[in-house]
Formats: C-alpha cells, sequence, structure tokens
C-alpha cells in the first residue's frame, strides 16, 4: 500500500526525515509514536504532499505508484487522507457542503459524475450516526467555535465519507475525553478493511487500548528507530523514550 | 478642448430646450456655477486621494449621445435578473427605451425623471425632494447642472411593492467614447417597502464615463433595499453618488457588488433625520487586472437611538487597487447611537493594493461605535486542509473567498439577485462550483 524508502526532508534548510522507512500492506495498522520534536507530524505532511517542506533524497510510493511529485489534492484524490492534529477553521463553509465539494471534486477528478443528492445525504446520515453526531453539527460552519472533540469527530466522519486507502492520523486522541476517545477509536475500527491502511500517530498508548496496533514503530531524529507489535508501545509508556534513547547510544 | 471646457461649452445648447422658469432651473444653473468653479476633482482633494480620474477624463466624450444601434431584447437579457418578474426602467445612451422597460402609475410610479420633471401633477414632490439631499460638491453639481433623465420611482403610503424594480442603464457605444449622467429620485413614504436593483453596462469596448445621481428619501417606517451591481467591462468607469434621508424608524439597505469597470467610485451618503433609524450599507468587491474599485461611505448620525451597519469584503488580484473610506459622524444630539464598521481585504497578489480609511467622529457621549479594518492574504493551512480533502487549490481558494464574502451575501433579501452574485462570483474565480452555503 504504501512504500517509503529513505526518506530525506528539510523545512528551511533544517533536516527533519533523514532517511526514513516504512513500509505498510492492505489491511495493516501501524502505531508511529516517539518524542516531541522527533518529525512524526512532518512525515504525515508530507505524505499528505504539504507543500512547505522540501524532499531531498528518498521515495513515497502508493500502490506502487510514486505520488512524491502529486499535489495533495491528487494524493487525496489516489486515496490519502489526514486527519489533522489542529483541524482547520473555516467560517462560512459548512460541514455539509465541505464534504459535498470534497466529494464531488474527487469524483470528478476521476471523471466519474457527481454523487446524487439522494445518495450523498443518505451517506451523510450513515456516517455522521456512526461518530454520533448530532444533525445540527452539519449545518455550522467547518471547524468554527468545534470543541476539541467535536474537531476529531468530523475528522474521522470525514474520513468515513472519503474512504480512503491510507488514513494516517495525527494525534486524534489529543484533546479528546475518554467517551470521545471510544467514539473515535470505534469509527476508525468500523472503517478498517482489509484493502484500506492506517497510520496512527500518536503519544500515547491509551489510544492504541481502542485501535490495537500491527506494528508499532519509534520515530526518533528523522528515522524510525525501533519496531515491534502492540506490546511495544506498553514498554515505552512503561519506560519512556529515554529507553529508546539509551539503547541507541550504547 | 478638455472635457470641463467641453461640458461648460455645451450648458448653453443644453438649456436652450428646456424650461427655464422652474424651480428646477434654478437648482440646475447654480449647480452648473458650482461645477464651472470647482472643476472635476484632482488627488489634491483629500476625498480623492486614491482615485485619480485623470485618465479617463481623457477621452474625447459625446455628452449627448445619439443612439444609432438598437439593442435586441436577447442581447441584453443577460443584464437583467430575468427570472423574476419586475418593474424595468431601461436606458439606452441616456435615453429611455419603452421597448425594455415595464413601468407602472398603478397606485404607485415608477417611471422617468423627464415626465417627472415636466409634468406638473409630479411638481410638489419635485419641489419637496430633488437636490435636497445631494451635497453640493464636484461630480453632483455637474450631474445637477444637467440633470434631465433617469429613474423615477414614488411609492405612496403603506404599498409594499412586490415586485422588484430594476434600474438599468445601457451603453451601445455607438460614439467613440460615452458621458452619461443618469439622475435617479426615489421616495417611499411612510410605511412603504421597496426593492430595486440597479446596473449600468456597457456593450461595446468604448469608452464610457457615468457620472450618476440617485436620491433616496425614505419617510417614517418605509423600508428600502437597494441592489447595485456593478460588473461592467474596464472600458467603462462609474462615479456613482447615492444620497440617502432616512426618518425615524425607517430601514434603509444598500448592497454594492463591485466585479468589474475601470474606475468605479462609489459615494454612498447616508442622512439620519429621525430616531431609530437604521441604515445598512454592505459590499463585496472583486478585482483584477488594473481595475479601481473605492467605497466612500459617510454615515451621518444626527438623532438619538439609531443604527448603521458598514460590511465592506474586497478581494484584490494582479495590479487591481481597492480604497474604502467609510466615514460617521456622530453629532451631539445622537446619543445611545449604535454604529458598526466593518472592511476587510484579501490581497490574492503582490502587485495589488489596498488603501482603507476609517474614520469616525463623534460628538455624543453615550454611544456604541466600532470599527475594524484588516487587511491579509488566504490562510495557507486551510488550502492544505481543503486540498487534502481532494478539493483542487483554486476551486479551495474560490471557496474561501466564497465564504469571506458570504456575510454580505447572506443578507442579500432577494434569492434570485443572491444566486446571480454567486454565478458572477463563480466565474469570476474561475470555478464551476456550486457554493450553496
Amino acid at each position: 500500500m504504501l512504500k517509503i524508502d529513505n526518506l530525506h526532508a528539510e523545512v528551511e534548510g533544517k533536516a527533519i526525515l533523514k532517511g526514513l522507512n516504512l513500509h505498510i500492506k492492505p489491511g495493516e495498522i501501524h502505531a508511529i509514536m516517539g518524542p516531541n520534536g522527533a518529525g512524526k507530524s512532518t512525515l504525515a505532511s508530507i505524505v499528505a504532499g504539504k507543500e512547505d517542506y522540501e524532499v531531498t533524497q528518498g521515495s513515497i510510493e502508493l500502490e506502487g505508484n510514486d505520488i512524491g511529485d502529486l499535489s495533495p489534492e491528487e494524493r487525496a484524490h489516489e486515496g490519502v487522507f489526514l486527519s489533522f492534529q489542529y483541524p482547520v477553521e473555516i467560517p462560512g463553509v459548512t460541514v455539509t457542503n465541505f464534504i459535498k465539494t470534497a466529494i464531488n471534486e474527487s469524483r470528478k477528478a476521476k471523471g466519474q459524475e457527481e454523487m446524487p443528492a439522494k445518495d450523498m445525504l443518505k451517506k451523510i446520515r450513515e456516517k455522521s450516526e456512526l461518530l454520533e453526531i448530532d444533525r445540527k453539527f452539519l449545518s455550522r460552519s467547518l471547524n468554527e467555535g468545534f470543541s476539541g472533540g467535536e474537531k476529531k469527530r468530523n475528522e474521522i466522519f470525514q474520513m468515513a465519507m472519503l474512504e480512503p486507502k491510507l488514513a494516517i492520523l495525527d494525534e486524534t486522541d489529543s484533546g479528546l475525553d475518554i467517551d470521545a476517545l471510544r467514539i473515535v477509536a470505534n469509527g476508525v475500527n468500523k472503517l478498517k478493511s482489509k484493502d484500506n491502511a492506517i497510520v496512527v500517530i500518536t503519544h500515547y498508548q491509551r489510544l492504541l487500548d481502542y485501535i490495537v496496533p500491527d506494528y508499532v514503530h519509534v520515530l526518533y531524529n528523522g528515522k524510525i528507530v525501533k519496531t515491534g507489535d502492540a506490546s511495544l508501545a506498553l514498554e515505552l509508556e512503561k519506560k519512556g523514550y529515554d529507553w529508546i534513547k539509551e539503547t541507541l547510544v550504547s | 478642448m478638455d472635457l470641463k471646457d467641453k461640458i461648460i461649452s455645451s450648458y448653453v445648447a443644453f438649456e436652450d430646450g428646456l424650461d427655464i422658469n422652474t424651480d428646477v432651473h434654478e437648482i440646475r444653473s447654480e449647480a452648473f456655477q458650482n461645477f464651472e468653479k470647482l472643476g472635476f476633482p484632482t488627488k489634491k482633494l483629500e476625498a480623492w486621494k486614491y482615485t485619480s480620474l485623470n485618465s479617463v477624463l481623457n477621452n474625447d466624450y459625446s455628452l449627448f449621445p445619439i443612439n444609432r444601434k438598437a439593442v435586441e431584447l436577447a442581447d441584453v437579457k443577460k443584464y437583467f435578473i430575468h427570472d423574476i418578474d419586475a418593474y424595468k426602467i431601461v436606458f439606452v445612451d441616456g435615453k429611455y427605451s419603452s421597448f425594455l422597460s415595464a413601468t407602472t402609475h398603478d397606485g404607485f410610479d415608477v417611471c422617468l425623471m423627464s415626465s417627472a420633471l415636466n409634468k406638473p401633477k409630479y411638481k410638489p414632490v419635485i419641489e419637496h425632494y430633488f437636490n435636497k439631499a445631494a451635497k453640493q460638491d464636484n461630480l453632483t453639481s455637474l450631474n445637477t447642472a444637467f440633470a434631465k433623465e433617469g429613474a423615477y420611482i414614488h411609492i405612496s403610503r403603506n404599498i409594499e411593492v412586490e415586485k422588484p424594480i430594476q434600474i438599468i442603464n445601457f451603453t451601445t457605444g455607438s460614439e467613440q467614447a460615452t458621458f452619461l449622467q443618469p439622475r435617479n429620485l426615489i421616495v417611499v413614504e411612510q410605511n412603504a417597502h421597496v426593492q430595486i436593483i440597479e446596473r449600468h453596462q456597457s456593450l461595446s469596448e468604448h469608452a464610457v464615463l457615468t457620472n450618476a445621481v440617485t436620491e433616496i428619501f425614505a419617510d417614517r417606517h418605509a423600508t428600502v433595499d437597494y441592489y447595485k451591481i456593478q460588473n461592467d467591462k474596464t472600458s467603462a468607469s462609474l462615479v456613482d453618488n447615492t444620497y440617502i434621508e432616512q426618518k425615524s424608524e425607517s430601514t434603509v439597505s444598500v448592497h454594492t457588488f463591485s466585479f468589474g469597470g475601470n474606475i468605479t467610485r462609489n459615494n454612498l451618503n447616508f442622512f439620519q433625520k429621525g430616531e431609530h433609524v437604521n441604515s445598512i450599507l454592505k459590499g463585496v468587491t472583486i478585482l483584477e487586472e488594473k481595475q479601481h474599485v473605492d467605497h466612500h461611505t459617510l454615515v451621518h448620525h444626527i438623532e438619538p437611538n439609531c443604527e448603521s451597519h458598514q460590511d465592506y469584503k474586497g478581494i484584490f488580484g494582479e495590479r487591481s487597487t481597492g480604497v474604502f473610506n467609510g466615514k460617521v459622524i456622530v453629532e451631539k444630539d445622537a446619543q445611545k447611537t449604535n454604529a458598526y464598521q466593518q472592511n476587510n481585504n484579501i490581497l490574492i497578489s503582490d502587485r495589488a493594493t489596498v488603501n482603507a480609511k476609517p474614520q469616525l467622529e463623534i460628538f455624543a457621549d453615550d454611544v456604541k461605535c466600532s470599527h475594524g479594518c484588516t487587511i491579509g492574504q488566504l490562510d495557507n493551512q486551510a488550502l492544505f486542509y481543503m486540498q487534502q480533502r481532494g478539493i483542487p487549490k483554486k476551486e479551495a481558494q474560490a471557496l474561501l473567498m466564497y465564504a469571506f464574502a458570504n456575510t454580505v451575501l447572506e443578507s442579500v433579501k432577494i434569492p434570485e439577485v443572491k444566486e446571480r452574485i454567486t454565478k458572477i462570483i463563480a466565474n469570476k474565480l474561475g470555478v464551476n462550483i456550486g457554493f450553496d452555503i
């Protein structure tokens, strides 16, 4: 599904990723953990195609195609979805209209007709129920005045609507209380299939109790320095990142 | 001969054809002398610091154009809001076109200024209102001196006019350069309600300069909603002078949509002559190339307990320039005034310019006056967010800009007008999306 090889990237001349490798197969869930400043969010933004970063070496392939030169919207059309750590507020654009525009622009890019209004409404209803989102919420301006939990739930709602092949959840657990966390995780699990893949970026083991990863990677200083199964997250929770740093030094 | 001399020397001939034994004649003569003294405004005047008319005054204008080209309805239909039933007062090269118009005298008057100025039955109204709200500045005086034709709308008390009234001035380009001076008078009596849509439209690439004056009188408890659609060719320039006098408990809103034209100057003046008056001034400006739009607003709070709401949004691309000069005067007696002014601008090009100048003169001590002015750019993080969801950059930009302008659009009360404006915006931004937000 996703194949990242020897990825080096910098922003304003400062190296952030320094030879990162990550291979993900369909049906897998990968968690990426690591201390602040390790490059986790940078990795997410680069895969999504944010232009502020310069990729100096390496490649990113999605289903065997190099997506390194594609614009963010082209990558989205190819099936890449990024749940933002800080979803952007867009006053004046309602949640419903935003998601309608997003879906229809994707369809347009693939040469398909717009989704009939009836189907769109049905899908919106289904997916908002999955995320326990109130109907009134859908006619509000996108993310404007939303609580942290509402913003994250709205991200996963959009993921449900867009049905991506590869979803990267960047600290989707931050700012969530335990009930919201459960709803969000439950939504993600229901969206999971043998054909798609999910990357969960998180600081805390907590989320991984709900979304159980097949692999846990530790990203440190621009590289993945350790990979294990779900138990690695528990070990990190117990020992902290200093343990990794010490292992690296020795 | 420069334009001023040409105008001055044509006045005698103009006067020749008119009845000189009237009050209006007196007003015209005085205005003419005023213009003769003042001439055209220059950048030396504080009020014209950011807008120069020099480039448009150089054309050899025909002052009294002769309409030699027939206008077919099919060619101009698109400039009307044609999907609604409406009264229409249409001029072609300054002359009334009965063929394109739909006027009425059935219970209220939607007709011509020339009739109102000439027929005795309108005399009392003309004497009472004509040139009574207009200022005696350069260009208003010039218009007054030659005032002859335009829209005359008189809504009697308690009448709610169900159909909107469209006032359209077409220019055919039968002359190399055309100078037009429409003069509109709108009197809305107690408790009456009217909606008006106004447009100036050139049908050729020839130069056009329009110096329009509109006076609106809203009596007690009257409601007037006025929409100005400015989407003319880039060979056409407009100075639009609008003067509004409001009596107690009246509400007047003016929405100005400026998307086209070469140089556009909007002088919009509100005078609140009663208590509990509400004045609403809103505008969306979207420009490109070397277009220039200058919004010069004045709200004069004279009596207590009144409100004014100003909201102007501007989006400037390429080498376009925008000016917002919003003046609010709160007189000593105008206690409990609530005056709100907002002007937000987005620059989408490094070479576009905005000059914003809010001016508040407050002489009362118990008032609420706020003003906010911003000049910024589109939020890159918001663009990335939208692109990440599959919305192409151009469409994402358009959606952000539309959302930005939406605070103005949402107060448009005629759905067909709102729809038309939305289409013009989508077209202007080069996208094909519905914006049903």
